[in-house]
């Protein structure tokens, strides 16, 4: 039996940084708005305080954050000829399971793709010509450019107090930051957090070679700072305890410390929490959603019939709830049509380990997004005439705080894992070793895509999603190009040993943990052919569903995704309140 | 006499619903003062259960020292509310503590203070309640043991206790004195916490606002002494602090945080400067305070340690907190007061921020009683009240173990489900082993 | 309703953050020294000869045995880590390529019940002795054909068994003592990580030195 839930303006479904963002401007209009989140609550002053919150084991091992596999996973493969087996285990499916969504565990690298990442397509025709596009490869614009982006982006950055240097001002090189980046209408809310001896290494020696070091915007705050809402962060500690862990100071940026007082306070939000949705349920006709289905913690059925549905889940989640939903039509990779679990997208990382002697690093202190990094080799900000490939890497040192059992691998070659002297060269590289990492800007293919497993099922019976993935010959050849660079600059920053790494020199797994950001699937375009959503996150063929998200990346940057995604959650947001309410219709004329 | 705000386990809030005016146009006017006058007298914070937060339904659980007392259901219920009450009933409810039948009402309800409402003031609280939707809900208020439970001793308690009458101006005082006067001592009562109790919880009038001890909490002085009230405090600070629930390095929590989300942020701004007139003419004593401990006291060795390890990712070596948003100590009379439960509730227990509409943050304190001993506790506070030129006495670890005996909160949280702290990491096969951006 | 109501249902959350005085998620499994533990005395001993091969002791710290690396997987493997309570355990389970990663109906703690069952079955035949008796060499010798899988058990893929024990070692020499292991956080002294701590604030224009933090952990007592 399904019982009803009496009907809302708006629901949302989860509640991570998208789901937070569109329901701060959807309830501040006025509507009412209710989010489902199938997590528990969290408050940091007791989840993830200060007294539990420097627990390695728990936090970081054990994943105590993280959605379990046991609850939800995905099955992968290679090849679609081969059979896809279940993700049993921890891997790069870190999906949040707690109000504040993967925002609340999250590194806090707070980026704004370049021009060209949203018009990958034209830009690399206009300049290279067609040619220098790979067979099979799926590169599309995504119909909303960087210009149109930069106020929500502002917004974001200001909601979300990130520390961070301007490179481009109205268009103005600025000294210290990024030259590279789209021009900003703003400085960043807060300078710059300090450096480390290896942030200022690696800058010392990517200068030295003539490129342009920066210090990475970071959602870790480097002063106290009070939000557009009114509510205060205290200043980062540098404590180091940031990917996996929740922040228990209120100076990480998350939808806890920088949305939720404000949020919870208006009485026309309301939120449930431990509710996994099943589905969305939709009009006899199609053409438009009636609400979502979902199961509380006890297992009852619930229906949350509302006027507007927003997917806001983690990227792979919102693909697969669009094919449980039978919303949009899924790709078939034989016949190269269909949408839904098309242009899915991982990303390669390849760089160096770098181990040094005698170094003091003291990596332990740090914060999830203290990072120097260059890009001089980034999307299109470098001539990639005969290179081969398109795109490249955003590349970085992290001091983000590291810790005894993570590390416990990070070793030179050869070095044995146990016994006296695994001990000894343990103690050593605790200080010495480090590591360059290129961030690739990654792109789908035509064999690349997601769709429902056909044998494994969750606890409710439902199919798992499948993943289909493998590196394409433009990720390899950028990845080495990348991987080449990284040793250059490791070599200038006077490491002993230096080996080149690189995810895309093997097959794809997902275990390899180098880069958690999977994209795509239900990606935003100009063309219903070849994308779900239009320019909105809007679904081209069910106008009252929006998704937002990753999953909306048509293709990957040389960076973290959060940025991106805040951006266009309030992008979305504004022109549902804007646009779609006056005329509630399909945005963009298919 | 207890406010309900002096309750430990109290609710995290109360929801002020949407209340559908009802009455007459004519009426609005007075309908809607009366909604401003029940939130200064905070009505809804005790007349609400938590459990089922059915706002003015009653049941709330008031623990007093003498024992357990419910709060009445003061809808518009006719069976178990007041929907079937006169007017005149319910102002002598409200000003006498004598209720409907003529029983002597428990001064849990703040009618010693509620006495001083003017008339036209008890009769908008009146109109507005007949717009509150009935609720039924049985309370049987009296949960007493015996000695307590003869409400006729009640008669005795108000001999001693209790002095009928509404508020009279103090014509030698200004306009904005006197209002102030009127809404501190009548409807927002603030004498219920922050005033010593004599040995039958009524008032020492002779003391009033020197700072009084309940239920773990210690409300702090807030005459107009330099060395142990807010005498220092600028003009606007309490005008801010009531609106906003901060001010500089002074962020309410506990029992006063709700009392500013509950009634005082709804304040108009003329009523909280008149407030803050009163309370800058309102004479405490000053006091000579002991010497700092010196920092090569062992007790101030190992506090240092303590709050480095457990309080500086917060409140910062310099002890300066965040403004706004985490409290500062340095010269933090709240925190050098001489009774030390406040600062000793909080460590143990934990304590959230006030969330207002101006400063919704809320940031919270956890609790530390799972981590630090009795004596480390004892430690921090000690080096907290004796370090950037504070000055007070050293806490012992015997008062650590009383507040923890007071207190009685489970000291581990809730069980994580089943599958919290139980995943398993292999090997890391990644070329960048737990470092990826 | 306000706050945050939820333990069999849907928690909703309304108007307020909830918070409640004394409430804290401090760790739950594997912190109690008379909770539920797992392994058989005999198992403990032969993990312990294990612990000491792994960790040694030597002068730069006390060795895996000592440090308390058997008690701390002895709770872990009695706790839902031991039934891979996070783990998708659904059938079925088909052996599949190296980058779908291990496809194994075992949990951790059956692992350790047959790994260990097989390797003393395995030392008696190949040795004559316990592997406890075995001299320190023999011991490593065996360590490393397991996890080279020259060693090969019926019952268990030896490789997975030593990984198994290796990151459960180092997660018990490595982890918080509270969890029954590194004690004295012997550990953390030889790595120079400071452990429990929250705030670098005034130590980050330090660079490149020793800090010369003392660790701490997370119920610290030795301040």
């Amino acid at each position: 039996m399904t019982r009803k839930r009496p009907k809302a303006d708006v629901v949302i479904v989860g509640l991570g940084w998208c789901g937070s963002l569109a329901a701060e401007e959807l309830t501040r209009a006025g509507l009412d708005v209710v989010a489902i989140e199938r997590g528990p609550w969290v408050e940091p002053a007791i989840d993830f305080a200060p007294g539990v919150d420097t627990d390695e084991l728990r936090w970081d091992t054990r994943r105590s954050m993280l959605l379990p596999p046991a609850i939800e996973t995905t099955t992968v493969r290679n090849t679609r000829f081969q059979k896809a087996l279940p993700i049993r285990d921890w891997s790069i499916n870190e999906w949040g399971y707690n109000a504040g969504g993967s925002g609340t565990h999250w590194a806090a690298m707070a980026w704004r793709f370049t021009p060209f990442d949203f018009q990958p397509y034209s830009m690399t025709v206009s300049r290279y010509g067609a040619k220098q596009l790979a067979e099979g490869l799926i590169v599309q614009d995504w119909g909303v450019t960087y210009d149109e982006l930069e106020p929500y982006y502002d917004r974001f950055e200001k909601i979300a107090g990130i520390s961070g240097k301007a490179g481009v001002l109205n268009g103005q090189i600025m000294q210290g930051g990024n030259p590279f980046e789209g021009s900003r209408s703003s400085e960043y809310p807060l300078p710059p957090l300090k450096t480390t001896h290896l942030t200022d290494l690696f800058s010392e020696a990517s200068n030295a070679l003539g490129y342009h070091p920066f210090m990475v915007p970071a959602g870790n705050t480097s002063e106290a700072y009070t939000n557009p809402l009114g509510i205060r962060m205290a200043p980062c500690t540098y404590c180091g305890y940031c990917l996996y862990y929740g922040c228990g100071n209120w100076s990480k940026s998350s939808p806890n410390a920088c949305i939720f007082p404000a949020l919870v306070q208006r009485s026309n939000f309301t939120v449930l929490t431990d509710s996994a949705v099943l589905k969305a349920t939709l009009a006899p006709d199609g053409k438009t959603a009636t609400g979502v289905i979902f199961c509380d913690k006890k297992g009852d059925q619930w229906e949350q019939p509302a006027d507007i549905v927003i997917f806001s889940a983690f990227q792979m989640q919102n693909v697969r709830l669009l094919l449980l939903s039978g919303i949009g039509k899924p790709y078939d990779p034989a016949k190269r049509e269909g949408v839904v679990g098309r242009a899915y997208c991982f990303q390669t990382v390849s760089g160096a380990n770098l181990f040094f002697q005698d170094k003091k690093f003291n990596h332990f202190a740090g914060a999830g997004a203290l990072s120097a990094q260059i890009d001089d080799f980034n999307g299109d900000n470098f001539d990639h005439s005969g290179l081969g490939f398109i795109g490249g890497a955003g590349i970085l040192v992290v001091s983000r705080g590291s810790r005894p059992i993570g590390n416990a691998d990070f070793l030179e070659p050869n070095t044995p894992r146990w016994g006296a002297a695994w001990k000894k060269a343990y103690k050593d590289a605790f200080q010495n070793a480090t590591g360059i990492f290129g961030q690739g800007t990654s792109y789908s293919h035509d064999e690349a895509y997601l769709d429902l497993d056909p044998e494994y099922t969750d606890q409710y019976g439902q199919p798992l999603l499948r993943m289909t993935f493998e590196y394409n010959t433009n990720d390899r050849r950028s990845a080495q190009f990348i991987e080449d660079k990284s040793v250059e600059i490791g070599r200038k920053m006077g490491a002993k040993t230096v080996i080149g790494t690189n995810s895309a020199a093997s097959s794809f797994t997902p275990y390899n943990f180098a880069s958690d950001h999977t994209i795509g699937g239900a990606v935003m375009g100009t063309d219903p052919r070849t994308s779900v959503l239009n320019r909105y996150q809007q679904v081209w063929d069910v106008h009252n569903v929006f998704v937002l998200g990753a999953s909306s990346f048509p293709n990957n940057a040389g960076y973290n995704p959060t940025g991106t995604i805040g951006a266009l959650a309030l992008w979305t947001a504004r022109a549902i309140i804007d646009q779609y309410l006056k005329n509630p219709a399909p945005l963009v004329k298919a | 006499m207890i406010d309900r705000n002096f309750l430990i386990a109290s609710l995290s809030g109360v929801l002020f619903l949407m209340f559908p005016i009802k009455a007459g146009a004519q009426d609005a006017q007075a309908v809607a003062r009366g909604q401003y006058l029940a939130r200064a007298a905070d009505c809804v914070a005790c007349h609400t259960n938590p459990a089922d937060n059915r706002a003015f339904a009653g049941g709330y659980a008031l623990q007093t020292p003498f024992g357990k007392l419910l709060t009445s259901n003061i809808t518009q219920d006719i069976e178990t509310g007041i929907g079937g009450w006169t007017e005149a009933e319910f102002s002598r409810a409200v000003r006498e503590g004598i209720g409907r039948q003529g029983q002597h009402l428990y001064p849990a309800m703040p009618y010693p203070s509620y006495t001083k409402l003017t008339d036209a003031d008890v009769h908008d609280l009146w109109l507005y309640m007949k717009t509150i939707t009935p609720v039924k809900n049985r309370v049987v208020s009296n949960q007493l043991p015996f000695p307590f439970n003869i409400r006729a001793a009640l008669i005795v308690w108000n001999l001693w206790n209790f002095r009928s009458g509404r508020y009279v101006d103090d014509t030698s005082k200004s306009k904005a004195w006197n209002r102030g006067a009127y809404l501190a001592e009548g409807l927002e009562h603030c004498n219920s916490c922050h005033t010593p109790k004599n040995l039958l919880g009524g008032d020492k009038s002779s003391q009033a606002y020197r700072g009084a001890s309940l239920q773990g909490w210690y409300a702090p002085d807030i005459t107009n002494s330099h060395t142990l009230g807010i005498g220092s405090w600028h003009k606007d600070d309490l005008k801010t602090y009531l609106k906003t629930g901060s001010v500089g390095p002074y962020v309410a929590s506990g029992p006063m945080g709700e009392a500013i989300e509950n009634s005082t942020q709804y304040l108009r701004d003329g009523d909280l400067e008149a407030i803050a007139t009163y309370f800058s003419d309102i004479k405490g004593q000053e006091a000579s305070l002991p010497a700092s401990l010196p920092a090569s006291d062992p007790r101030m060795h190992q506090g240092k340690a303590v709050y480095e390890m457990a309080c500086a990712a917060c409140h910062r070596s310099d002890g300066r907190g965040v403004s706004t948003m985490i409290t500062g100590f340095p010269a933090n009379r709240a925190i050098l007061a001489p009774v030390k439960d406040s600062i000793l509730h909080t460590i143990l227990a934990g304590g959230r921020g006030a969330m207002t509409h101006e400063n919704p943050t809320g940031a919270a304190m956890p609790s530390f009683s799972w981590s630090l001993s009795d004596e480390q506790i004892a430690a921090a506070a000690t080096y907290i009240r004796n370090s950037w030129g504070n000055n007070a006495s050293a806490v012992t670890p015997e008062e650590v173990k009383a507040m923890r005996r007071t207190l009685q909160f489970r000291q581990v949280g809730p069980v994580p489900d089943d599958w919290s702290l139980s995943g398993e990491s292999k090997p890391d096969l990644s070329a960048h082993p737990a470092m990826h951006p | 309703m306000t706050g945050y109501a939820g333990t069999a249902k849907a928690g909703v959350v309304k108007e307020k953050l909830p918070w409640e005085p004394g409430s804290l998620n401090a760790p739950v499994h594997g912190v109690d020294p008379n909770g539920p533990t797992y392994l058989t005395p005999v198992e403990r001993r032969l993990l312990t000869a294990i612990a000491d091969r792994i960790i040694p002791s030597d002068e730069l710290s006390i060795g895996g045995a000592e440090a308390g690396c058997v008690t701390f997987i002895d709770r872990q493997l009695a706790g839902p880590y031991g039934r891979a309570a996070s783990m998708y355990m659904r059938g079925r389970f088909v052996k599949g390529t190296t980058q779908q990663g291990i496809q194994s109906a075992m949990t951790p703690a059956e692992r350790y019940r047959k790994g260990l069952h097989e390797l003393a079955l395995f030392c008696q035949r190949d040795t004559g002795k316990a592997f406890e008796a075995l001299p320190p060499e023999k011991q490593d010798d065996i360590l490393s054909r397991l996890e080279n899988g020259r060693i090969a058990f019926p019952s268990i893929d030896s490789r997975i068994f030593f990984e198994q024990i290796l990151q459960n070692m180092r997660e018990g020499y490595l982890a918080d003592p509270i969890y029954g292991g590194n004690r004295d956080m012997a550990s953390w002294k030889m790595l120079g990580f400071p452990g429990a701590r929250y705030d670098y604030r005034d130590y980050m224009d330090i660079k490149n030195q020793d800090l010369g933090l003392a660790p701490l952990s997370l119920r610290d007592r030795t301040i």
